[in-house]
């Protein structure tokens, strides 16, 4: 915010008489001349938060989590249509297209298992009211995802903490068959991403797996693998 | 002694300002499930003494009318006892799963607070209760995520049936017909809690001709909460 839109400024408008001696007339000529100067470039004031998320589900592995900054609009919402890259994470984990969105990103390294939690920093310079939008799947499911749309950090000072619990996210992009084929996670090592969509269509609130203990006999989950919202807890503090 | 009282004057009039405040809003609902429809939504604004359901109550029977066939009649009959401002069918119809539907309210001066009901498809008595929730009298733009309550006044059956009071099992429209089983045996008998509660949600089953329930498991289960109401205050 603090970047000038160009470094560079207009200076030294000069007007200078002279003399053409070869003409041996009293002629004077103007002659503009317009030099730039290089201005200074302002040293870049970084903003960096420590994002923590914690994985509160009893079997369902958190991919890691895609952490992006950005100024506007939403990456995912209810109601919206998943993009592309927001498929690739929630049917799969992959979030290196994701992490291409917006004006500065982190990504997790590797999956966050039940109970456990996993801190990503993230860096933008200069811009203190940036909108925070994490994405995460839940590994033993067709397309289920967490995470957080569009919160804004313009309220969030140096050394503060904003603590919330995130629920499960259904893609729409994929049937909730729960299948062998079809769900990556260890409980399945089915098929990742696939580029059809047979589903809703529409991102929505998960209705939460149903596994062939509670009655789904073609599913690869057990009870293990139900959960029920929040799934995620995400710490943000500021640090500088 | 007479200054005394024109000070309390004063500070009485403020405080009734404050309580009861006609309102320009426009109330929001999104339904957030995967795979629910919503009945004709009401939307009620009336005053904070008065309520359409109550949890750990038993439901009205016009609440029962809502929650087991989507009828708004009895909610309307309500809204005219107390005289609330009504909302009613914002979507005109279903609102299917993911979709959103508003409309602009002006409150009389005493409705204060906010309740909106609509039945959840398909379910036996499953209704999203927002309750009592007080207008804030401070211009800005409001949610609140609620939840899927249980009427407590049929058995969820989980089968296809009727939407009368009163009548065994789940009115089936038109765009939930082909989504649902037939020849289930039945899910579950009388609710324990006969009184307004969460809803335990849907078990269904995965099989469209036999099995217990009419419900496919994997299309119309929930998690809370399954709608977000967005209020704007002018």
């Amino acid at each position: 915010m603090q970047y000038l839109a160009k470094h560079y400024k207009k200076a030294l408008v000069l007007t200078l008489p002279f003399l053409l001696a070869a003409c041996g007339d009293d002629d004077t000529r103007e002659v503009i001349v317009e030099v730039e100067v290089p201005a200074e470039i302002p040293d870049p004031v970084p903003v960096s938060y420590d994002v923590t998320v914690t994985n509160l589900t009893n079997g369902q592995p958190v991919s890691p989590p895609a952490v992006v900054l950005h100024s506007e609009g939403t990456l995912w919402e209810v109601g919206a249509v998943a993009s592309v890259e927001l498929e690739r994470i929630a049917e799969v984990g992959d979030s290196a297209d994701f992490l291409t969105l917006g004006d500065a990103s982190a990504g997790g390294v590797g999956p966050i298992t039940p109970g456990d939690s996993q801190t990503i920093s993230v860096t933008i310079n200069d811009i203190t009211d940036a909108n925070l939008t994490i994405a995460a799947m839940l590994g033993n499911t067709n397309d289920a995802f967490t995470g957080i749309n569009s919160w804004s950090l313009a309220n969030l000072e140096v050394g503060a903490t904003y603590t919330t619990v995130r629920p499960a996210y259904d893609a729409g992009t994929e049937a909730n068959t729960e299948s062998a084929a079809t769900v990556p996670g260890p409980a399945a090592n089915g098929e990742g991403f696939s580029p059809s969509r047979d589903d809703t269509g529409f991102i929505s609130m998960h209705p939460g797996v149903v596994s062939s203990d509670d009655g789904l006999s073609t599913s690869a989950l057990t009870v293990e693998h139900k959960f029920d919202n929040p799934v995620i807890r995400i710490q943000i503090t500021r640090t500088e | 002694m007479k200054r005394f009282n024109k000070i309390s004057a004063a500070a009485l009039l403020a405080f009734a300002s404050q309580q009861s405040f006609a309102a320009d809003i426009t109330v929001e609902i999104q339904n957030l499930t995967h795979g629910l429809y919503f009945t004709p939504i009401a939307a009620v604004a009336h005053t904070a003494d008065a309520s359409l359901f109550e949890v750990g109550e038993a439901a009205s029977t016009e609440l029962q009318m809502m929650a087991e066939g989507g009828s708004l009649d009895g909610i309307a009959t309500i809204g005219t006892a107390i005289g609330a401002d009504v909302i009613a069918n914002p979507a005109g119809g279903l609102l299917a799963p993911t979709m959103s539907t508003s409309a602009d309210l002006m409150t009389a001066d005493d409705n204060v607070v906010l309740s909106v009901v609509a039945m959840i498809l398909p379910s036996n008595d499953g209704f999203i209760g927002l309750d009592n929730w007080e207008i804030p009298t401070e211009a800005g733009t409001y949610t609140v995520f609620i939840n899927a309550y249980d009427a407590g006044t049929e058995a969820n059956d989980e089968l296809r049936g009727s939407g009368e009071p009163g009548m065994a099992g789940m009115p089936v429209p038109p765009p939930l017909d082909p989504l649902l089983g037939n020849g289930g045996t039945g899910v579950a008998g009388a609710d324990t809690n006969t009184t307004v509660h969460i809803h335990r949600g849907n078990i269904g089953d995965d099989s469209l001709t036999e099995g217990a329930s009419d419900v496919d498991n994997a299309v119309h289960r929930w998690l809370n909460p399954v709608a977000k109401v967005t209020v704007t205050v002018r």
